[in-house]
Parts: C-alpha cells; structure tokens; sequence
C-alpha cells in the first residue's frame, strides 16, 4: 500500500471535539453512543469478556480430560461444556473482535468520518449482550444448557430441553447483529472512501472486511433458516428433520454446513487483513502480490461455498457428490498457498524487527500454515473418515482459530494499541505474552493431533488408557494457555491508564495507511474533513 | 532437519537466535514424530487388518511427507529471511512488491502437486464404496447408548452394552486393561469374508467406527446406510461411537471379534442352540423373585443411563421411576409405556418403544422396577401379560 501518500492534513481542532456536544457521560455514553472508536471498544472489551467465560468452559473440559474417569462434572454438562465453549468463542468472541477491530479502524482506514450507519451501529453491538445472557442463562433452566455440539445436529437438538430454545434465540439474535454490522461495513467502504482512494488501493484489511462482510449476508440467514426449522420441529409439529413426518435429519447438517463453511472464512479472513497490515508494517516493505492477496481472498469465499459437505463424509454421501468435494476442498490450497507466500515474500530482503505484534503474526503464519496442511490432509476423504469426529479435527480446528484468527486479533492489539489509547504497550510484557501464548498452545493442541491419529473420537468425558498421556499433557497447556492471557490483560490495562511512553501519531516506521496520520490517541472524531489520497 | 542445525550453530552467539533456533528444532521434531513413532500405538494408527485401512494409512503417510517436505521448505525460507533480512543485522529493504512469473509458479505448482494427492484418494475411495457380492450381511442400529447387532441371514440378533462397571467409571476401582473398549456381546465375524454393514440408528444420529478396519459410518435413524470390511486377521477389534449422541456418548464401545472360519462356525451354532433354549417360553409362570432377579439384569443393560440405578432418573431430563406413578399406577399403562415408548406431542422422546426385548425380559424388567428402591407392589408381572399386551 505504497501509493497511500501522507498528505493528510491533521485536523488541528479534533481534540476539541471530545468537548460540548453534550454527550453523556458514564454508562450511558456506552449505551447511547454511535461513534465508531466508542462501538468497537464495546466490540473488543465484549468479545474478551466472552473469551474469558469460554475459556472457563475449557478450563472445565480439560480439567475433566485430565484423567481417565469422571472426577468433576457429569457426562451431560461436559457436553454443555464443549456446545457452549464453542458457540461462545466463535459466536461471542471471535467474530465481536474481528468486528471492534472492523469498527475502529475501517473508517480510519479509508478516511471517512464513521460507520455510515452510526444508529444501526449501536444496535449491533446491543443485541450481543442479551444474546449472550440468553446462552449463559440457559445453564439454569430444566434440563440445563445445550448438550448437543455447537453444530446441533438433530434428532438429538429435538430430544433436549428448553436450553436449546435459549441457544436457538441467541443465535437469531447474534445473526441478526452480523447482518446489519456486515450491511454497515459494505455500505462504509462502498461509499465512504476518501476522495482518490479506489478500491484497489484500500488496505488490505478493508479488502477482507468487505469480503467477509458478503459472506456474513450470505450465510447468517441459512443458519437462522436452519435453527427455526429446529425451533419448528422442537414445537409446532413440523418434521423438517424427523424421518418419521417425511424429513431428513441429515439435511440439517447440510444446511448447516452451507452456513458452517463460509463462516469459518468469516473468522479467518479479517485475521488475514489483519496479518497483511502488520507483517508489511515491521518487514518495512510494501505488501507483496496486492492484486494477487485481493484475488485470492475472493476465491478463499467463492469456493468457501461449494466445500460444505466435507464435513460430512461419513454421513453416506453418493460416491460422485464425495469425490467432487473432496477436490473443491484440495483447491481451497492454492489461494490458501498463495496469500502465505504473498506474506513470505513480503519479509523476504525487507527490514525486519521483532515487535509484538509482528512476532503474533510470525506465529500465526506458522501455525496456521501447520492448520492448513492438517485442513488439506483432512479434505483427502479416505483419511478423513479416520479422522472426523476425533481430536484430529480438534487440533486442526484449534491450529486455524486460535493461532489463527486470535493470534491475529492479538497481534493487531498491540499494533494498533497505541492509536487507541495513545500508550504504547510494554514491549516487554508483549514479548512474554507471545512466547507464552506460543508454547503453551503447541503443548495444548500438538498432542491432539496424536490422540485422533490413535483413535479418541472428540465430545467424550472420558477416555480408554491408552489416551491418558496425550490428555493430561494436553491439560497442562491448556491452563497454561489460559493463565498467559492474564499477561494479555495486564498489558491491555496498563495502556488505557497510560501507564508507559506516550504514543507519536504513528509509531511503527513500516506503517503507511490513514489510522497512522491522525494523533494518537486518535481524537473522538476524525477525517471530518476527508483525506485527499492520491 | 538441516536448517535446525544451521541455526543452532548461530545460537550459541546470539540469544535470539537462541530462539529461533529452539523454534525451529521443535517444529523440525514434532513434524517429524507421527513418522518416527510408527512402533509407538498411541501416537499413531492401529495397525491395520483390512486393505482399505492400509490404504488409508498409506495415503495418510504420503500426504503427509509431501507437507512435511513443503513445511520445511516453505518455513525454511521464512527462517532464513528472519536470520539474515532483520532491521538489527542492519538489513536495508528491497521495495519490490509483485512478479508476475513467481505468482504463476506459486499458483500452478500446489495446483499440480494436488492432483498428484488426488489420484491415489480416488481409487481408495471407489475401493471403499463397493459394497456389492458380500459374504455375510450384518445390520447394525444405533441406539442411546449401546448397539443392536442383527445377523439378517441368520435371523437372530442381540444388543452390545458396555460392560465396564461403573464403579471403576467413578474411580472406587482400578481401572481393567479395556477400560470403555469393552463390551458383554461383541459383533462376530468370520476371518475373510467381506461383511456387508446396514447401518441405522433408532434414536439421533450416531457413529459405528472400528479404526483397524477404516469403516465409519454414521448411522441415521430413518434411513439405512451400507458399508463393509474383510478383516484380514482373527482378534479383537475395538472402536466407539464417534458422533455426539447424548449424555452416554462416550460409553458406547464397540467391539469385534473376527474368528477362524471354524470358530465363526462353532459360535454361529452355538448362538442358535442358545437361542431356542432361551427362547422365551411366554408361557411359563415365574415367581416374584426370579422375575426382580432377572428384572435387575435387564434394567442395568437397558435402562439405567437414564433412570438411573437409584431410580431417581436426572431431574429436568429423565424421569424418577422411584416413587412415579406410572411405576406405582396400574400395570397395564406401564406394560403399554414399556412396549410403545413415550411419544409426547406426535414426537417420540427418548423413552423409545422397547418392543424388541423378550416378553421374558420385559415382564422381568417391569415387576423389578415395580418392587425396587421405594416402589413396593408386590405384583409379579408374568409374560404372557406382556404378551397380551402386545397385540
């Protein structure tokens, strides 16, 4: 993103703006506000919040796994454990921070005033945090939370109580909040880009956001489609997945999957942005392939859509229908293959240095890279049909969402910290946290890998001997991993009381997009007038 | 292995490059250990006693080297940029950002190398999907939680529980060599037939799976899948269920047993004699204690997960049959319940019908819930009611 010149004119009277307008002040700033940098606060602090319940939930799990036998919950909260771990870490964490990070630094990115729909911008964030009550409430009515995968696959979904009513409303509910930020977050970058700034010359962030964005539209009503026929068939006597009324239980897996597919692109690709502004940013050269990522990043969401079934190849899928999506699922390599290179080739003879944020993204290029080659062994259905439903998947699930999309997040927090609180964070702190992050998920999720290859199916509270070792060392990354994000928050915190050097407007040499030509921290309105990008 | 060597060299200079080196010796290592372990079980595949799970096993190592080779390779590189392209060694950047013939080559190469992965997952895959001329046909149905195994042609069948007692479950015992891999009747097949599996479930969806034969099949209630195996080599099989079906999932094992030809042969007969000895003479009159005995049996294999060997069920989810007054009411709404299952609002619920048990073995498993915890009727429930009753 070289051709982004740093012609903008600071706005000398932004700072006056926090000033006079008569906003309110403590909470109701919160509830009220409609500014863009306040929302995607809201987004982030939301999203930790829920990755800190959701990891409790993964303490519980692997506090259970431990050792073999049952020693701390019941089978049936052990399968709410791991239905609510995964619907509150995809649903409640990590897609709200791809989101904050969306808020914030879109309409920095591209030099417009804010979200285009500042009202509906509000009312996104807000729907969250009663659909995550309605999740974290439905532990406390009979029958206790969903028990059935974050998949909910019926009949079992249809057997359970009113836990899955709550869950169902949730997901209506977080769905309908993704639609309207995605319709936002199109309608900002389609329409609010500073004069000269084309859309070949958005930052690459932008470019995933806007990708994503059409995914989520895509996607978000399939899965509302598939949960009120679940609701439907729970209640009003339809058999949209009951053999004995005429339905199928396994067309609510592909409906399902339709939606399941793309949405693992949605968590991965804004971490992609995310990673193409860092890596660029501390090898102090221009992102290598601009055009080529672009491309890519399009063909990763087309194909995202015609790839849903291998998640079901032991479900009995006609012999010509695994076949084909098997080699749609080889394909997703090649662009998968080229953005890595792109990344490669952009340190390649740059000039290097190792900050927090950069060593994040290190780490999530070389551990996502490690997901993507398991992802492409599992695609070989042969091999895959030893794998599904054990810890194989598991590992590989974790190596692209974790390493992935939250190292991601948490290099971008420390890239862009500075801008949003005006500290710089303690490089120092930042470093552990990485090297802490690091070690111990490898310890966590590496020795996963050889639990599936042995033979333990994932979703079980206890486990034959022979899978004792591989568990309890697996445990012991787990609250490993768990307790470093502590150093996380430490670091977080000491920014917002800029406790540490006071942050220039752009304190990383190699950056050279919009965020980093208005003061940090950035005033509370910015590029009022806009940009002129040449 | 050659760049972690290289780098460790500098490490003894440098302590970053202390670091990068550790990286990349660990990474070099722990790509390397599902290949160095072949000999370690629980790091690796069972071994194998079908062709198809050799083939997957063979597909596996090959795909697998292939992305070890591009990992080193790929990561190699990016290693070598770090050691050598850093701001601290003074490194000045280049400010290149595309080449149109390097972007090609990236694009076409893992395009080729995939058809290269392609090629032999497709024979396996057609391999796996001949069911035709089998030697035996089993059909298997998956039930909340245990197994029901009908031998089609020989027309006798009979369920597989777990018979890992609970007490090493909750840790009062040590826990036996099969730990959740056993059970109290296991499939059994002859030794070199090609056994054809029709699969179902009875309740939600589950998953028969034995890794030593690569065979996993979903089993969907409603609709019959096939599958099949030729076990190469007699022994013992085990595998579990590998899809999420309620709160006993992980305690429905499954074991096979693949015997000589005579020995199929011998069990076969065996079975059969079994069979009309036991046969369920609903004529015959029991008293009160032979039907509890019997009813204890019974209601341990078939009803317990839920009900609960106290009786008291799980509040919110499965109902006490200590104190409830269908247990206490009349018989012959509670034979009925037994017999057809609950269905609430045109739904079955997981209380399914439970016709496929003996009149023998229902009678029994009624009379002893009906004179267990705090349930004292003192009414012998004899087969031919349930007999009667099923007409």
């Amino acid at each position: 993103m070289s051709s982004v010149p740093h012609d903008h004119v600071a706005d000398g009277h932004a700072a006056h703006d926090d000033h006079g307008h008569g906003h309110p002040y403590g909470i109701m700033r919160w509830v009220t506000t409609t500014n863009h940098k306040d929302i995607g606060t809201l987004y982030l602090w939301f999203s930790f919040i829920m990755f800190i319940v959701g990891g409790c939930m993964a303490f519980t799990i692997r506090a259970e796994l431990f050792k073999p036998g049952l020693q701390i919950v019941d089978p049936e909260f052990f399968n709410s454990m791991t239905t609510l771990h995964g619907l509150i870490m995809i649903f409640g964490a990590i897609m709200p921070a791809a989101v904050g990070f969306a808020n914030w630094l879109i309409p920095l990115m591209i030099g417009a005033p804010d979200m285009a729909f500042a009202r509906m911008n509000n009312w996104s964030f807000w729907l969250l945090p009663p659909a995550a009550s309605l999740l974290i409430l439905s532990f406390f009515v009979p029958g206790g939370a969903a028990a059935g995968g974050w998949t909910l696959y019926p009949p079992l979904s249809v057997q359970a109580g009113m836990g899955m009513d709550l869950t169902i409303f949730a997901i209506h509910m977080m769905g309908a909040s993704s639609i309207m930020g995605s319709i936002n977050i199109i309608t900002t970058l389609l329409n609010l880009r500073a004069p000269g700034m084309t859309l070949m010359k958005m930052p690459m962030f932008c470019w995933t956001w806007l990708i994503t964005a059409y995914l989520l539209i895509a996607v978000m009503p399939v899965l509302a489609g598939a949960v009120t026929m679940l609701l439907t068939d729970r209640h009003f006597g339809t058999s949209f997945f009951n053999a004995a009324g005429g339905g199928d239980p396994v067309l609510f897996q592909h409906v399902f999957w339709f939606f399941g597919h793309p949405e693992v692109y949605i968590l991965i690709l804004p971490a992609f942005g995310i990673i193409s502004q860092i890596i660029p940013a501390f090898s102090r050269k221009p992102l290598f392939g601009y055009a080529s990522m672009v491309y890519a990043t399009s063909g990763i969401a087309i194909l995202s859509f015609i790839v849903w079934a291998h998640h079901m190849f032991t479900t009995g899928l006609p012999t010509a229908g695994i076949l084909f999506f098997m080699y749609a699922t080889m394909l997703i390599a090649v662009p998968t293959g080229v953005k890595v290179f792109n990344w490669l080739a952009t340190m390649w003879k740059g000039s290097i240095s190792l900050e927090a944020p950069m060593l994040f993204a290190i780490g999530f290029l070389f551990l996502f890279t490690l997901g993507g080659f398991t992802g492409l062994i599992l695609a070989i259905t042969p091999v895959d049909v030893q794998f599904q439903d054990t810890y194989y998947v598991v590992a590989h699930f974790h190596y692209v969402m974790v390493a992935g999309s939250l190292f991601a997040f948490f290099g971008g927090t420390y890239y862009w910290i500075p801008k949003w609180t005006g500290t710089m964070y303690d490089e120092k702190i930042g470093k552990i946290h990485f090297w802490a992050s690091f070690i111990f998920f490898n310890v966590t999720f590496f020795p996963m890998h050889f639990l599936g290859l042995a033979g333990m199916p994932r979703r079980i509270p206890d486990y034959a001997q022979q899978f004792a070792d591989w568990n309890m060392v697996a445990s012991v990354g787990a609250f490993g991993f768990g307790l470093s994000q502590l150093i996380f928050l430490y670091a977080v915190l000491k920014c917002i009381r800029h406790d540490g050097a006071k942050a220039p407007a752009k304190p990383w040499d190699g950056a050279d997009t919009l965020e980093w030509t208005v003061p940090s921290p950035a005033p509370y309105h910015t590029f009022e007038t806009p940009p002129v990008v040449r | 292995m050659g760049h972690s060597n290289r780098s460790g060299g500098a490490a003894t200079r440098r302590p970053k490059a202390a670091i990068l080196a550790a990286i990349a010796a660990t990474v070099a290592l722990a790509a390397a250990a599902p290949g160095a372990a072949w000999a370690v079980p629980e790091w690796n595949f069972q071994p194998p006693v079908t062709t198809i799970a050799e083939q997957i096993i063979g597909l596996h190592e090959y795909i697998f080297w292939i992305c070890v080779v591009i990992f080193i390779g790929v990561f190699g590189v990016m290693f070598y940029s770090l050691y050598k392209h850093r701001k601290s060694v003074g490194h000045q950047a280049a400010q290149f950002h595309e080449n149109t013939v390097v972007e090609i080559v990236w694009t076409v190469v893992p395009f080729l190398i995939l058809l290269f992965m392609a090629y032999p997952a497709t024979k396996t895959i057609l391999a796996m999907h001949d069911t035709t001329a089998p030697d035996m046909t089993v059909k298997i149905t998956g039930y909340q939680w245990k197994w029901n195994y009908d031998y089609v042609q020989e027309g006798f069948g009979f369920y597989s529980n777990l018979s890992t007692p609970f007490a090493q479950i909750s840790n009062q015992e040590p826990k036996g060599e099969h730990y959740l891999l056993e059970v109290d009747n296991p499939l059994v097949v002859p030794v070199g037939a090609k056994v054809r599996l029709l699969i179902t479930a009875g309740d939600v969806v589950h998953s028969w799976w034995v890794p030593a034969f690569g065979v996993k099949q979903d089993a969907i209630p409603g609709f019959v899948r096939d599958s099949w195996f030729r076990a190469e080599k007699p022994g013992i099989y085990r595998g579990q269920c590998a899809e999420l079906c309620g709160k006993e999932h992980g305690f429905m094992p499954i074991v096979v047993e693949v015997k000589s030809k005579d020995d199929y042969a011998k069990w076969l007969d065996e079975r059969k004699k079994a069979l009309t000895v036991a046969a369920d003479d609903p004529a015959k009159v029991w008293n009160l204690k032979d039907l509890v005995a019997q009813g204890e049996k019974v209601f341990t294999a078939n009803c317990v997960a839920c009900h609960q060997a106290t009786g008291k069920g799980v509040p919110g989810a499965f109902p006490a049959l200590d104190g409830s007054k269908v247990v206490t009411g009349p018989k012959d709404a509670q034979i009925a319940t037994v017999l057809n299952g609950v269905v609430r609002d045109g739904k079955p619920t997981a209380m399914v019908s439970w016709k496929a048990l003996s009149d023998s073995d229902l009678a029994a498993v009624i009379t002893y819930t009906r004179n267990s915890w705090s349930n004292h009727t003192g009414e012998a429930i004899q087969p031919a009611e349930v007999k009667l009753a099923r007409k």
